[in-house]
């Protein structure tokens, strides 16, 4: 695929209004921004701010009380994690999530369960189309691990990968539904320096290369600074910053939050 | 040496027919995390089903073609095992879903109990004998290498055949299939699974599913043997010690261990049962069970729980 100039297009999500709360603990208030077309925002605030309760309340692991998630033109109160699944918007989890007992390849597969059409009745007999089908997503898987570079792997269970590396494989699932909004949460938590170089690479690439919009959640401050195009800022559940790293960086409730100011 | 043979080949056929009913624990217990207490009910019910089915459809339809009878009070059986598949997702499990395993758990002992009750209410609670139409004369094997031979039953052999073309097809369905891919995702973890737009629900009547035709499978074959009665339902309660040998998560291990429970027990009671005045046989299963959950509590083939503080 030829790399387009970087161009921000139209809002592709909308979070509005989003109030969410366990019991009496108030995790998310009243926090609205948008994500645009192939920008990649980045969402970050100090511990318990609410950032991954946001993610889950995207791609529908949480049900907020009040307000809603509009994605590409369809607005939802309670979104359901399979039909957001289905309409492109693909996830990586804080505590890596990995089916630990699969191997990297059969990981990555799982990622194109959405694309595969084959009923079970084929499956079950292991037949024609069924084959077919395998092999063709199989060519999709193996692009995706030579992009991220872990061929060596391949046939590995990644419950005995060492952690950088299960991190990668984790992308690769989430890269193989060839989604239009990536949810990255801490991508580079617990990463090395030479980890976190390649895992910025591999997120700009991908930004570049397929266009992808990207939303990450991330506590290294220059590598958020270096890779986003806009910065939210959430601190206590609720939203006090929104804008270019530039600026959000100077900003002075920003630093408050960062420095800790009482409350 | 040919009679320990003869005893150990008996043995291990009975090891057979544990074997399938705890495959269908392992099965719902990877994919869902849910101890089935219900198992043992769903052979009995399927069992029911089949056995009746068979007496019945002659009388409906008039059908004297016997197979013809057999294969579509198999196919009924099958399709009422889907239904009950069905029918436990959306009422006990999609309600539950998120619980501890243990709410899980007590709700599959509610299960259990109605599906006793209503499969005897529809089928009936007597004693059905099934006939299969498969021989179970006796035959004699291995007659040039020993005096003799070894004796065996020839319906015994035909239902391990049929144990493992079950066992192989399924083994070959979770590696190799989207579908079997989805299965062990969905074991390893859900939230990461429904991530990747796995239904967890559809997979879940899959996974009963499976079990169901398991079930049928087992309740067939035990049926046959033993007759249909409500005693099969008790079954499930063979298959916790094999579980506990093979690991609770293992397809092989249950495989294993239910040859290792049925050729240990049959060979301790012909071989120790004499010296201390017999009856091994009924409790060899749960001691060797308690010896496990003493020194390997995972089981030969189960995962070992490693929690890192």
């Amino acid at each position: 695929m030829a790399a387009p100039v970087k161009t921000v297009g139209d809002v592709l999500l909308k979070v509005e209004n989003i109030s969410l709360s366990f019991g009496a603990v108030k995790a998310i208030t009243d926090v609205s921004f948008e994500i645009r077309e192939h920008e990649i925002l980045a969402i970050i605030g100090p511990n318990g701010a609410g950032k991954s309760s946001m993610l889950n309340c995207i791609n529908g692991f949480y049900h907020p009380q009040e307000g809603a998630v509009t994605y590409r033109g369809l607005k939802r109160h309670d979104v359901d994690p399979h039909e957001a699944a289905s309409r492109g918007i693909a996830r990586t989890f804080q505590n890596i999530a990995l089916f630990k007992g699969m191997t990297t390849l059969d990981n990555i597969m799982t990622g194109r369960n959405l694309k595969m059409k084959r009923g079970l009745f084929w499956q079950a007999l292991w037949a024609g189309p069924a084959i077919a089908e395998e092999i063709e997503h199989r060519r999709k898987v193996e692009d995706i691990i030579d992009f991220l570079e872990i061929q060596s792997v391949r046939k590995v269970p990644v419950g005995r990968l060492p952690y950088g590396l299960q991190k990668r494989v984790e992308l690769g699932r989430a890269l193989a539904a060839e989604p239009t909004l990536l949810l990255l949460d801490e991508p580079m938590a617990g990463m090395n320096l030479e980890e976190k170089q390649d895992m910025c690479r591999f997120i700009l690439d991908v930004n570049d290369e397929f266009g992808t919009t990207i939303c990450l959640i991330e506590h290294d401050m220059g590598v958020v600074m270096d890779i986003s195009d806009r910065v939210v800022v959430l601190d206590y559940g609720r939203k006090i910053a929104d804008g270019a790293p530039d600026v959000v960086r100077k900003d002075q409730a920003v630093i408050d939050a960062y420095l800790g100011v009482q409350h | 040496m040919g009679f320990f043979l003869e005893v150990l080949i008996g043995g291990l056929l009975v090891g057979v027919l544990y074997s399938l009913v705890a495959l269908g624990f392992v099965l719902i217990f990877k994919a869902s995390g849910v101890f089935n207490f219900a198992q043992g009910a769903m052979v009995l019910l399927a069992a029911l089903c089949l056995v009746r089915m068979i007496e019945w459809l002659p009388k409906w339809f008039g059908l004297d073609n016997p197979a013809l009878v057999i294969v579509l009070a198999a196919l009924i059986s099958g399709v009422m095992m889907v239904g009950v598949a069905v029918i436990i997702e959306r009422l006990v499990l999609r309600p539950l879903v998120n619980q501890e395993g243990i709410i899980l758990f007590m709700a599959t002992l509610g299960v259990a109990y109605f599906v006793e009750g209503a499969g005897q209410s529809i089928f009936g609670s007597n004693v059905y004998t099934l006939n299969l139409g498969i021989p179970k004369d006796p035959v004699f094997l291995f007659e040039n290498l020993f005096e003799g031979g070894v004796l065996v039953n020839e319906f015994d052999i035909w239902s391990a055949i049929a144990a493992g073309i079950l066992v192989v097809g399924l083994a070959l369905f979770f590696q190799y299939t989207r579908t079997g891919r989805a299965l062990r995702a969905v074991a390893d973890d859900h939230q990461a699974a429904q991530s990747v737009g796995i239904p967890l629900n559809r997979i879940w009547v899959i996974v009963w599913t499976v079990a169901g035709i398991v079930a049928l499978v087992a309740g067939a074959v035990w049926g046959s043997k033993l007759s249909v009665q409500f005693s099969i339902a008790l079954l499930a309660l063979k298959a916790l010690p094999v579980l506990i040998l093979g690991g609770f998560t293992s397809v092989p291990g249950a495989i294993i261990g239910g040859l290792i429970i049925g050729a240990g027990e049959k060979l301790s009671e012909v071989f120790i049962g004499p010296l201390v005045g017999g009856g091994i046989e009924i409790w060899f299963a749960y001691g060797l069970a308690l010896v496990f959950l003493l020194f390997r509590p995972q089981g030969l083939f189960g995962e070992k729980i490693i929690e890192r503080v």
